[in-house]
C-alpha cells in the first residue's frame, strides 16, 4: 500500500510483514522510533507470534537475538553508533556463528566528541564483523531491503546489517509502498534453520578451535560471503519480479554510460547526487554515479565493470578513517588495480572527497563546487567537503597560546 | 518544486506540521518529503522543519535553504533568528501573531515582499478556543492552504484526521477551517486594497 510515511515507520512495519519472531531492542537515537513501532505492533497482537524482549543493553539485544536465532527463530533488532559499538563483541559471534539475524543500522557519528547525527562511522567499524552490509538509498528502499535481507540471511545463513541514514531517512517522511503480507510470504518462506540448539539432541556451537582448524573456519566464512555476491543480486531479481520495483543488489549505475566522471557514494547522500548529475548533464559534462549498494561483502568484480571507462573516479565517504582518509576508497581502489594488473601499469585517478561528518548537510551547492574543481583535475586526492578553515585556525591558535613555554 | 520551512519552538509541533503537509500533498496525488533538522530537543527552543512538495519525486536531501514559504509558529523568534534568510521577494509568509509585523522587528524584512503574500493569523488563540491547548501547528496549516492554494484546505483537514482521533482531530480541523477564513479574508482585502 502506498503512504506518506516516516522511514523508520515504514521500516518497522517492513520487519513485521518478515514475521519476525524474536525482536529485542535497546532504545538509541535515531533507531528508536523503529522498535517503537515494532513494540507497538507486537503490543497491539499485530504482529503475532512475537516475543518483544525488553533489555538492558545492547549488548544484551544482540546477546538475545544470538541466542533466539541459535533456537530456530527468526530474530531482528536495531542500534546506532555507541550502541552498535557496545555490541560488538556479540556482534562479532554471531558472524562467526553465521546466525541469520537482520539488525538495522540508522546510521550516525561516534564519539567522542558526542554527536547524534548521521554519519556511516558506526556500521564501518563493523565492517569486518561476518555481516553482511547493505545501504539504502531512500525510505523506499530502506523497506525493500529488510525484506531482502531475511531472505539473504536465511539463505546464506549469515547476518545482515542494513544500513540507513540516521535522522536523514529514518525522520523523513516521504513516500513508500508498502507489500501486503501475503506478498511477503510468498517471497519469503518460512526459516527453516540448518542447525538448531534442541535440547533433546544438544550440541554445541561457537565452541574453542584451536591453530589446527581455525584458519580454515575462517576461510570457510570467506567462502560463505564470496557466495553473496551471487545470493545478493539473485534476490534483488527475484524482489523485482515479485513486488516490481529495483531495490538492494550490488552496485547500481546511474548515467555512466560515456560518463569520464564518476562519483562513487552509499546511502542517502545518492539522491542529490543524481540531481546534481542532471543538472551537469543537460550542461553537456559526461558525470554519472555509481551508488555502492552492498558493502559487505565487497563488490571488487561489479564496481570494476562499472567504472570501465571512467577517466576520474570520487569516492564520497561519509566517513574518515583517522591517519588514513577514505574506507570505501581502499576498496575502490584495490577493484580498479585488479583491472591493470600488469606492473607499470596505469594508476587509475581517484579522489575521495569526506563529506556529511556528524550531520553536516552535504548541499547541492558545495557537491557543484566540488565537481567544479574534480573534472578540471583540480581536486586534492584527500578533500573534506565544506572544512570550516576558520574554525581549524581558532583552535589551532588557542592551542599555541595554551603551549607551555 | 516547491520548498515550505517551518520555524518554530520545541513543543509547538513544529515537525508534526511539516508531516501534515506532507501528508496533505500526498493525498492530493502529488511527491513530498518532510524532515526536521534535529538538534538536542528541549521545550522552547528554536526548530526547523522542512517540506519539499513537487509532481516528480523528489531526490535531494539538503535542507531549504530558499523557501518559496515561510511558516513562523512563534512571532518572538522574528527577533531572535534569521527566519527570512534565503528568502526571495515572492515568496509567502505566514506568521501565527495577533500583532502587526512591523512591530515585530519584520518591518524590513517585510518591505521586500509582495504584500499579500504576507500574512498573520492568530493561530495560538484559534488552537486555545477549539483545542483547549495552545499548539498552533495544524492550525497554520490551514491558513497556509488559504495563502499559496499549494493544498487544499480538505487535504490539509484529512492529514490532521489521518494523524489524530477524537477531540483532538475535531478541535484542530474546526480551528484550522478558521485560520483558513481568516487567512482567505483578509488576502482578499490586501489584494482589493
Amino acid at each position: 500500500m502506498l503512504k506518506q510515511t516516516e522511514g523508520s515507520q515504514a521500516v518497522a512495519e517492513a520487519v513485521a510483514l518478515c514475521r519476525p519472531e524474536v525482536i529485542c531492542a535497546y532504545p538509541i537515537s535515531p533507531q528508536t522510533h523503529i522498535v517503537e513501532g515494532l513494540s507497538r505492533l507486537v503490543k497491539s497482537g499485530a504482529l503475532a507470534p512475537c516475543e518483544y524482549v525488553n533489555v538492558e543493553s545492547e549488548f544484551a539485544a544482540m546477546s538475545v537475538a544470538i541466542g533466539a536465532s541459535a533456537a530456530g527463530a527468526r530474530a531482528y533488532t536495531a542500534t546506532s553508533s555507541q550502541g552498535l559499538l557496545y555490541m560488538t563483541e556479540a556482534v562479532y559471534n554471531a558472524g562467526g556463528l553465521g546466525l541469520p539475524i537482520v539488525m538495522t543500522v540508522a546510521n550516525r557519528a561516534l564519539g567522542a566528541p558526542i554527536n547524534i547525527w548521521n554519519d556511516h562511522s558506526d556500521a564501518m567499524s563493523q565492517r569486518d564483523s561476518g555481516w553482511l552490509q547493505l545501504y539504502a538509498e531512500d525510505n523506499q528502499e530502506a523497506a525493500d531491503l529488510h525484506i531482502q535481507a531475511f531472505r539473504i540471511a536465511e539463505e546464506l545463513s549469515l547476518p545482515v546489517m542494513v544500513c540507513m541514514d540516521g535522522f536523514v531517512l529514518t525522520h523523513a517522511y516521504e513516500r513508500v509502498d508498502l507489500p501486503s503480507l501475503r506478498q511477503v510470504d510468498a517471497f519469503l518462506p518460512p526459516h527453516t534453520p540448518s542447525q538448531v540448539l534442541d535440547p533433546d539432541d544438544p550440541v554445541s556451537i561457537g565452541a574453542m578451535v584451536g591453530p589446527e582448524a581455525f584458519t580454515e573456519v575462517r576461510y570457510l566464512a570467506h567462502l560463505r560471503h564470496l557466495r553473496a555476491l551471487e545470493v545478493i543480486p539473485k534476490v534483488a531479481a527475484e524482489f523485482a519480479a515479485a513486488f516490481g520495483r529495483d531495490s538492494g543488489g550490488l552496485v547500481r549505475p546511474y548515467r555512466l554510460d560515456d560518463a569520464e566522471t564518476v562519483i562513487v557514494a552509499m546511502g542517502s547522500v545518492l539522491g542529490t547526487l543524481k540531481d546534481v548529475v542532471d543538472e551537469r548533464r543537460a550542461h553537456g559534462e559526461r558525470v554519472g554515479v555509481l551508488a555502492i549498494t552492498t558493502f559487505r561483502p565487497f563488490p571488487f568484480a561489479a564496481v570494476r565493470r562499472a567504472l570501465r571507462g571512467a577517466r576520474r573516479v570520487v569516492v564520497l565517504e561519509r566517513t574518515l578513517a583517522v591517519g588514513v582518509g577514505g574506507v570505501v576508497t581502499d576498496h575502490v581502489r584495490a577493484a580498479l588495480a585488479d583491472a591493470a594488473p600488469e606492473p607499470g601499469g596505469a594508476v587509475p585517478y581517484l579522489r575521495t572527497v569526506i563529506a556529511g561528518l556528524g550531520g553536516r548537510p552535504v548541499t547541492t551547492a558545495s557537491l557543484h563546487g566540488m565537481l567544479d574543481r574534480a573534472v578540471t583535475d583540480r581536486l586534492d586526492p584527500l578533500t573534506f567537503l565544506d572544512l570550516r578553515h576558520d574554525l581549524i585556525e581558532r583552535e589551532a591558535r588557542r592551542e599555541r597560546a595554551a603551549e607551555r613555554v | 518544486m516547491f520548498q515550505v520551512r517551518i520555524h518554530g519552538r520545541g513543543g509547538q509541533g513544529v515537525v508534526t506540521a511539516a508531516e501534515l503537509l506532507s501528508i496533505a500533498a500526498f493525498l492530493e496525488g502529488r511527491h513530498a518529503q518532510a524532515f526536521p533538522t534535529f538538534g538536542s530537543e528541549r521545550t522552547g527552543a528554536p526548530v526547523v522543519a522542512f517540506c519539499r512538495i513537487d509532481d516528480r519525486p523528489i531526490r535531494v536531501r539538503e535542507p531549504v535553504a530558499r523557501p518559496d514559504a515561510l511558516i513562523v509558529q512563534d512571532a518572538t523568534l522574528l527577533r531572535a533568528v534569521n527566519v527570512f534568510d534565503g528568502l526571495g521577494p515572492d515568496a509567502y509568509v505566514l506568521v501565527n501573531t495577533t500583532r502587526d509585523l512591523r512591530e515585530l522587528g519584520a518591518a524590513e524584512a517585510v518591505a521586500t515582499l509582495r504584500p499579500e503574500r504576507v500574512r498573520t493569523v492568530p493561530a495560538t488563540a484559534l488552537a486555545r478556543e477549539h483545542l483547549g491547548r495552545p499548539v498552533p501547528n495544524a492550525v497554520l496549516l490551514g491558513g497556509f492552504a488559504a495563502l499559496t492554494g499549494l493544498v487544499s484546505l480538505e487535504s490539509v483537514c484529512a492529514a490532521i484526521r489521518q494523524r489524530f482521533t477524537g477531540r483532538v482531530a475535531d478541535g484542530n480541523v474546526a480551528a484550522a477551517e478558521r485560520a483558513y477564513a481568516y487567512v482567505s479574508a483578509t488576502t482578499k482585502e490586501a489584494i482589493d486594497a
